[in-house]
Order: structure tokens, then sequence, then C-alpha cells
């Protein structure tokens, strides 16, 4: 008895430290690295950057280290406004994109709820299916679309909207565009998801009460969706601000997203300080939104029993 | 189906025109007919039951009756007039639901005064209607707790206080005891016949327990396969039910298979037994004698001047606490029911199994059905 | 959720699809275009297919794709199953709450950050970066996934089952092993596709873990697509729908399929 228990005990210990190890050594210890060198200095070095952690410099080798540190590249941050305004033009497209979203996305989440049983796994699959394709390739579809001699423009023009071709690309709207046509499943999935459940006897109670059945999406199922709706808000929100590959493909070369700020201090500039600093920034900007949407989740699988 | 006997009873006795009616109404899901033109009166101030084996198209009924389904065929009139065409929220009629279908994301108070909302009732007038109906299903003070925060009982007296508080013409009640145990739901089931005679609202309560329908209601509908069986008082279904398949679904009986020779007598494998009267049946007819456990005596001796005896062996007994149900084989072979009510408190019992005994009722004991 | 749809709920449904279809169905169609330029429709062709399967970079950039995707999804697969039990069935242990964090947090995390953070462990630790580092990365990302996924379904999944089996003298590890594996495989073997998919498409993390000799084919289109709209574009970006296409729509056949035999079982076991 006894040996089976020691057995047991084994092997729940290999499930729960096998994915836990993993993700210690290549999620948890990088983030601390990000943070480290996000307090080095730059340097003309491979790697460019200074103090560089060496386990065999004993002691006096980490004192040295410690005084190496340096919080210059947070006060580059915070002193040139390329970067205050590249954070704040992130929210501002990942709050509006959010909305829109929202917007776009109930009426659909809420249309396959509705629909009979027989079609909802059909619709879920359809919804889902762009999303399998490469998002690379759907961006690659828009900049077809909306290039200056695209199909769009030519609807356009045979509608007599508008005269000349517009330069559709390279400007906020495109972003926008791209962002919620890229997202749409992150906000519609959530939001179905809990739609579905709703019961259907607490309509049919409503109704039974006295409410018209516009009344009773406002009373009743609209409350009761709240969840969904924080939980796609939050799924769509988070990642829209650090975004780099639609603002780099459809937008303009005005205010860059804090992605693309991140991206070219890395890879333009190999200013990898700034680049972590960047990053360590993003992270604390984000950390409320990450830990509600923590809960969320926790709530809803423990709710869901 | 063609009932022996006597035509299914459906209207309602009394002068006054029905509340509910349903006139030849049919319902039909695709290529399944769940009720079958029937016609139906209930009337005001009735606690109506409508009972039957599951599928029968009880709650279809009721569920027509509301506005949830729409009739493929009839009319169903309240007060005279046809609502057929009314949806279920502007229907003078609410609806306890089975599971309750309380909102969760309201407290209690936020629930029972949901409909009065939807009636652009003053906030004065509905915080005292709310008051009175809390204090009606004895839930004072309970206001402002969640749902979540509620026992199975408790979350059954809120439904049912949001059901009342908009003063219907009708309230429906579907399977509302179902969830309950036994000792609760025996309590709710006087509770609720208190407060239907208080208020003088027409109940209509669908259920599968028959012991529920028999406690409850004034009149009870028997529904099978989408029609009406029987619709009378519990005590009629009970005494005089009109077919073997009312009989047997209500309480237990014997059913003696025969032919009528004469007006007051039946033959059978048991020999002649005497009955008291016949109906519309003539001699010759195929017939069978319903007979109740409780009308049958038990005795270890021929009784003398019974005019029918049979004797036979126990061959099963069970026990019930408050009675016995025993069966004894007859000559035939076939099985009896007789019930004992165990008066003896050392739990003794008269007979046990392999005793021979007699069994003996008089004439009237038992109901002669031709179908 | 009540049936019935109102025409506004149909509406809606279908100019949502449309949406999230048109874009792709362009793309398409300009895949067969003779003429290079958007404007003109210059017939039916396959001349940029002819083109592609010339296009030996291209090709080899597929060929690292298709091997690093399906590294990664099984590493992601077997993980994320781990992590999904470790939460579902192993109580509370020490340190769940931050297991829970972190198979959770890379789900919304901005793709920059995950990225820039493994690079900067790959520097520091020294390894050399290419096809390893890129399978290694793709693993972490993905693996949340399928935690989800599986999680959502062992929540749900009817314990009596499980205690039938163990009260019928089944030890619990090979109760998990012999019930509920097959039970839950529908599941598993969806982590595995989304993995399979996530990271066949990333182009975000794969720039930064990448290293020389493993250009993935996401880096490598980014780089075309940088350069213009190019025709040949059109004709890897169709057969990536394509292949996607039909490997959906058969996998939920097959567990169409799989679900309507239990279905029958169960229905012939009742009568």
């Amino acid at each position: 008895m006894s040996a089976q228990a020691g057995k047991r005990d084994w092997g729940a210990r290999v499930i729960i430290l096998a994915p836990y190890l993993w993700l210690a050594a290549f999620f948890l210890a990088p983030f601390v690295i990000v943070l480290k060198i996000s307090l080095s200095q730059t340097a003309l070095a491979q790697p460019p950057y200074l103090p560089v952690f060496d386990l065999t410099a004993g002691w006096s080798g980490l004192k040295d280290f410690v005084a190496q540190l340096s919080a210059d590249s947070f006060r580059l941050l915070f002193s040139d406004a390329l970067y205050l305004f590249s954070y704040l033009k992130s929210l501002q497209v990942a709050g509006i994109s959010t909305a829109i979203l929202l917007v776009v996305g109930y009426p659909i989440a809420y249309g396959m709820a509705r629909v009979s049983r027989a079609w909802q796994p059909l619709l879920v699959i359809a919804v889902v299916l762009p999303f399998w394709t490469s998002f690379l390739i759907r961006i690659y579809a828009w900049i077809n679309i909306l290039q200056r001699e695209g199909p769009l423009n030519d609807v356009l023009m045979r509608l007599h909207v508008i005269d000349t071709p517009a330069a559709w690309l390279s400007s906020d709207t495109a972003i926008y565009i791209g962002v919620v046509y890229s997202y749409l499943p992150f906000m519609v999935l959530p939001l179905y998801a809990v739609l579905e459940k709703i019961d259907e006897t607490l309509l049919e109670a409503a109704a039974d009460l006295g409410c018209p059945r516009w009344k009773s999406f406002w009373l009743v199922t609209l409350p009761l969706s709240l969840p969904g709706v924080a939980a796609g808000a939050l799924l769509c929100f988070i990642p829209i601000v650090g975004e780099f590959v639609i603002p780099d493909l459809l937008g303009g070369s005005e205010t860059l997203m804090i992605g693309q700020t991140l991206w070219t201090e890395f890879f333009s500039n190999r200013d990898w300080p700034v680049a972590a600093a960047i990053a360590v920034a993003l992270l604390g900007l984000l950390l409320v939104p990450i830990l509600f949407y923590e809960r969320f989740q926790q709530q809803s699988l423990e709710g869901g029993r | 189906m063609a009932v022996g006997g006597e035509a299914a009873e459906s209207r309602a006795t009394g002068e006054k025109p029905p509340l509910v009616r349903f006139e030849a109404v049919s319902k039909r899901f695709g290529r399944v007919t769940a009720v079958e033109a029937l016609t139906l009166d209930i009337a005001q101030g009735e606690f109506f039951a409508l009972l039957g084996p599951s599928g029968c198209g009880k709650t279809t009924l009721l569920r027509m009756l509301a506005g949830f389904e729409v009739p493929t065929e009839g009319r169903i009139l309240l007060g005279g007039e046809d609502i057929v065409a009314v949806q279920p929220h502007r229907r003078p009629i609410n609806m306890m639901f089975q599971n309750y279908a309380l909102f969760p994301h309201l407290t209690v108070e936020g629930n029972i005064a949901f409909g009065l909302r939807q009636e652009n009732a003053t906030r004065a007038d509905i915080a005292e209607r709310v008051t009175e109906m809390l204090a009606l299903v004895r839930l004072q003070g309970l206001g402002g707790r969640r749902i979540g925060q509620l026992s199975g009982g408790q979350r059954q007296r809120v439904a049912l206080a949001r059901s009342l508080v908009k003063r219907p013409r009708v309230l429906l009640l579907d399977e509302p005891l179902a969830a309950l145990d036994k000792k609760l739901r025996a309590e709710t089931q006087f509770e609720l016949m208190e407060l239907q005679r208080k208020l003088g609202t027409t109940f209509v309560i669908v259920t599968h327990d028959q012991e529920e329908a028999m406690i409850v209601a004034d009149r009870i509908a028997l529904m099978n396969h989408g029609r009406l069986m029987q619709v009378a008082k519990p005590a009629e279904i009970y005494e005089r039910p009109n077919s073997r398949w009312v009989a047997d679904f209500i309480g237990e009986v014997t059913l003696v298979e025969g032919l009528i020779s004469a007006d007051d007598a039946i033959d059978s494998a048991l020999g002649q037994l005497r009955v008291a009267g016949i109906g519309v049946a003539k001699s010759g007819d195929k017939a069978w004698l319903a007979l109740r456990p409780e009308k049958i005596n038990m005795s270890s001796e021929r009784p003398a001047g019974e005019l029918n005896a049979l004797a036979g062996t126990v061959f099963e007994i069970g026990y019930r606490g408050d009675m016995s149900i025993y069966k004894v084989r007859l000559a035939d072979r076939t099985l009896m029911k007789v019930a004992r009510a165990n008066v003896s408190a050392r739990g003794k019992a008269s007979f046990g199994a392999g005793d021979l005994v007699w069994l003996s009722w008089p004439p009237d004991a038992g109901v002669v059905l031709t179908g | 959720m009540k049936r019935g749809a109102s025409p506004f709920n149909t509406i809606s449904v279908v100019l949502g699809l449309a949406f999230l279809y048109l874009p792709i169905t362009i793309l398409v169609i300009y895949s067969f275009n003779a003429s290079r330029l958007v404007t003109i429709w210059g017939g039916w062709s396959l001349a940029w297919y002819r083109q592609l399967l010339h296009d030996d970079a291209m090709l080899q950039s597929a060929w690292i794709s298709l091997r690093v995707a399906a590294l990664s999804a099984s590493a992601a697969t077997v993980l994320g199953t781990l992590a999904a039990v470790a939460l579902t069935r192993m109580g509370r242990f020490r340190g769940r709450l931050l297991l829970s964090g972190m198979v959770y947090a890379p789900l919304v995390m901005p793709e920059v950050i995950t990225g820039l953070s493994l690079l900067l462990l790959f520097v520091v630790v020294n390894v050399d970066r290419g096809f390893w580092t890129i399978v290694i990365a793709h693993t972490t990302l993905t693996m949340c996934f399928v935690t989800v996924i599986v999680q959502s379904r062992l929540v749900g999944f009817d314990r009596s089952l499980e205690e039938a089996a163990m009260d019928l003298g089944c030890p619990p590890l090979k109760t998990f092993l012999t019930i509920t594996l097959p039970l839950i495989a529908p599941a598993i073997a969806a982590g595995w596709m989304l993995a399979f998919v996530l990271s066949l498409d990333d182009l975000v993390i794969a720039s930064f873990t990448t290293g020389p000799g493993a250009t993935t084919l996401p880096i490598r289109i980014y780089s075309e697509v940088r350069l213009g709209v190019k025709p040949e574009i059109n004709a890897v970006c169709t057969i990536m729908i394509a292949i996607v296409a039909l490997g959906t729509v058969a996998s939920s056949l097959i567990v169409k399929r799989g679900v309507m035999r239990r279905e029958r079982a169960a229905l012939g076991a009742q009568v």
C-alpha cells in the first residue's frame, strides 16, 4: 500500500514539475533577464550591453556587476517624448479597436448563439477558420485590397463615392481595419461561449413576467453576458497594445506603436537595454489588465463546475 | 380512442362560463403529435391538475397556455377571448418554472419586482407589493439576498412569489415540487392549497406524481399520448375510473377479466362475481372488474353471507409502515392485491406468506369497465 | 440560448462571416490572375504557382516551418496536457497559482515581449540561435493554448466514469491512461492542431529567436511583403489556406464520425 502511495506521489510530482520547470526556465527566467538588461548600459560589444553576468568572477565580480547597473534606459524612456507618444498611441489604438471589436463582435456572437443547435458547430468552425489561416496572409490580403490600385478604390470609384484613388494604406484607418479583422475571432468566441450557456428558461421567465423581446435582452441577456464581454475585451486589448506586424505593414511612419518602437530599438539601433526597458515598462503598464484576466480565467473555470 | 362507458368528462360544472377553454387544440412537432384535438375547460378559482406519464402532452398544453408554444390547430380562450395570437409577455398569465428560472444577477427583491417593473408601477407600490409577497411566502427580511445564497426550498418560494406578485388570472405551475424532498414536498403541497384558497387565483399544475395531484387539485385531467383520458374530481377518478388505463394509472388495482352475464353479474375464470351495476354494457359484452385493494376483506375462514368470496394463498407482502399490501394467489394462478392497515402496534402481521386466506367484497366495491 | 434567430441575428452572422472571408477570397482569386497588376484581370493562370515551384528559398522555408511546427506542437501538447492535468486534478498544491499564472500569461502577452525575453535568455546562456531555439520558443508559446483546451475538457469531464473504473479495481494512473485519456483525446488532438497552426503562422517570436539558416516561411513572406505586393505571394498564401481548410474540415469530419460512432454505441447499449 505504501509502495503504491509512493509511486503515486512520484507520478504526481512529474505531472506538476514538468510543465512547471519548463515555464520557469523559458518564461519566468527570461523576464528576470529582461529586467536585468533594462538596467544595463549600451555597449559596442557582443552582446551589446554591459555588465555581463559572469558567475566565475566571484564576490568582487558580483559587486562590480551591481555597480555597473544603471537606470539610464528608463531615464531615456521618460525624458524622450517619442516613447511617451508611442505608449499613448498604443493605448489609444488598443482602446478604440477593442470598442469597435465589441460593437462588431457582439451581434455576430449573439446571432451564433441563437441559431439552431445543428448549425452552431459549423458556425464556430467558420468563424475560427480564417484565424487558422496565416495571420500574415490575412494582413497581406488587406494590403492587396487597400492599395492605391486595389479593389476597394476600384469599387468606390465605380460607385462614384470618390473621384481619385485614395491612400488607404499607411494610415491609422488601415491599422484599425487590420486589427479589427485579425482579432475578431478573439472577441466573438469568448462572447459566444458565454451567450450560448445562458439558460433559455430565464428569457421565458422574463417574457412571462411582461418583458418584450428587446427589453429582456437588455435586462437579462446583456448583464449575464458581461463576463464574456470582459474576457473578450481583455483578450483583445492586451495583445493589441503590443502589436507589431499590423502597424508595420499597414500603418504610416508618423507615430509608431510601442511594438514597432521596441523592434526598431532592438534590430535597427541595436540598443538592447533600451528595448528591454521598453518591454519592462510595457509589462508594467499591462500588469493590471493581465492580472484581471488571470482572475477571470480562475473564476470562469471554477464557476463552470 | 373509444373509452368505454362514459364520455370523457371535460366540461366544468356550474353555470359560470369557464375561465380557460382549450378548443380542439392540437400540437405537432414535425411528425410527432404532442396534443391531439383536445377540448378542456378550466373554471375560475379552480386548482386544476394536468396529470399523466412522461410524454403525455401535459407540459406542452401548459406551455401553450403560457404562450411559449403555438397550437398547430384550435383555439385557446381566456375569459372568452382567443389568446393564441397574444405574445407571452402580454398575457395575464404567469408561470412558475420547473427549474425556477430565477435571475442569477438579481437579488430576491430584484427577481420578485421584475414583473412589476415591466408594468411601470410606482417605486412605492412595487416596494409595498414585494414586502407583501415576501411575507406571504414566509421569506421576510431576505429581500437583499443573492439567489446563489438561498437553499432549494427558499428558491422555490422566491419563484412562487415572483409568479404571483403580478396577480395573474391564471398561475401555471410546471412540476414545481419535483426538486424537493418528500417531507418538504408534503408541507409545500398544503401551503400551495392554502395560498390558492386565500388568493382565489386559478392554479393549473402539471405533475407526474398522482398522489400530489389527488391532494392538491379540485379537478384532475388525466392525459395519455396527447389525449384526455378522464377529467373529474380526484375522488371520482379514483372510485369511478372510466377505463382500465385510468384504473391502473391511479393507485393500485386488480383487474378481473370476464363476460357480462346479467344485470348484476360477471362470469370470470374465478366464477360468477356479483356487481352493483353494469352501466351501458349489455349481456355478453367483455368487461373487467376493477377492485381497489382496500375494498377487499381478508379472513382466515370463508365469511358467511358474502356473495363474492374467493380462496387463495398469500404470495408476497409489501410492508409500507402504515399499511401492508398483500399479493394473494388465487385458484386460476392470478394475483389479487389486498391492502390492510397495520393496526397492531407490535408490527405482527395478521397473515404470513403461504397462509391460506379468503378474500371477499360486497357487490358495490368494484367498478365494471368495458374499455 | 433560445433557438429562433431573428432576421437581424441572421444578417449579423452573414455580414460577419462575409467580412472575415472577403479578403481571403480576393487573395485566392488574384493568385490565379495572369496579369501582375491588381487592377487588370488577365485571365486565369497558374503561372505564379509554377514560379513558386522553382523558388528554392521559399520551398526551403516552408519545409523548415513545417518541421518546427510539428516538433513544437508535439512538445507543447505533452507539456500542455500535463499542465492541464496538474491544474484540474492535483488539488491545491504549493505554487498552483504561479503555475496557473505562467500558463495563462502567454495567451495575452504581446509577442514582442515574449520574443525579446526568450532571445535575451538564449544570449545570456550562450546558445546558438537557429532551428532549435525557435522550436523551444514556439513550444513555450503554444503550450498554454493546449492547456486551455484540455483543461476546459477535463473540467466538464464526467468523473463518475473514473470512479466506476477505480471501484472495479483499476489503479488511478491506469484509470487515467485507459479511461480518461481516450475520452479527452479529441481535445488533445485539437490542441495539437492549434499549436501546429500557431507555430506555422508565427512571425514575431520566430524573428527574435531565429538564427542563420533557420528562416521560417512567415519570416520570408514578411521580408518579401515589405517590398510590395507580389503575385507569387498570393500563390503561396492560397496553398497554405487550402491546406489549413482541408485539414480543418477533415479533422472535424473525423471528430464528428467518432462522436457519431460513440453515440450509436451508447444508444445500442441502451436497447
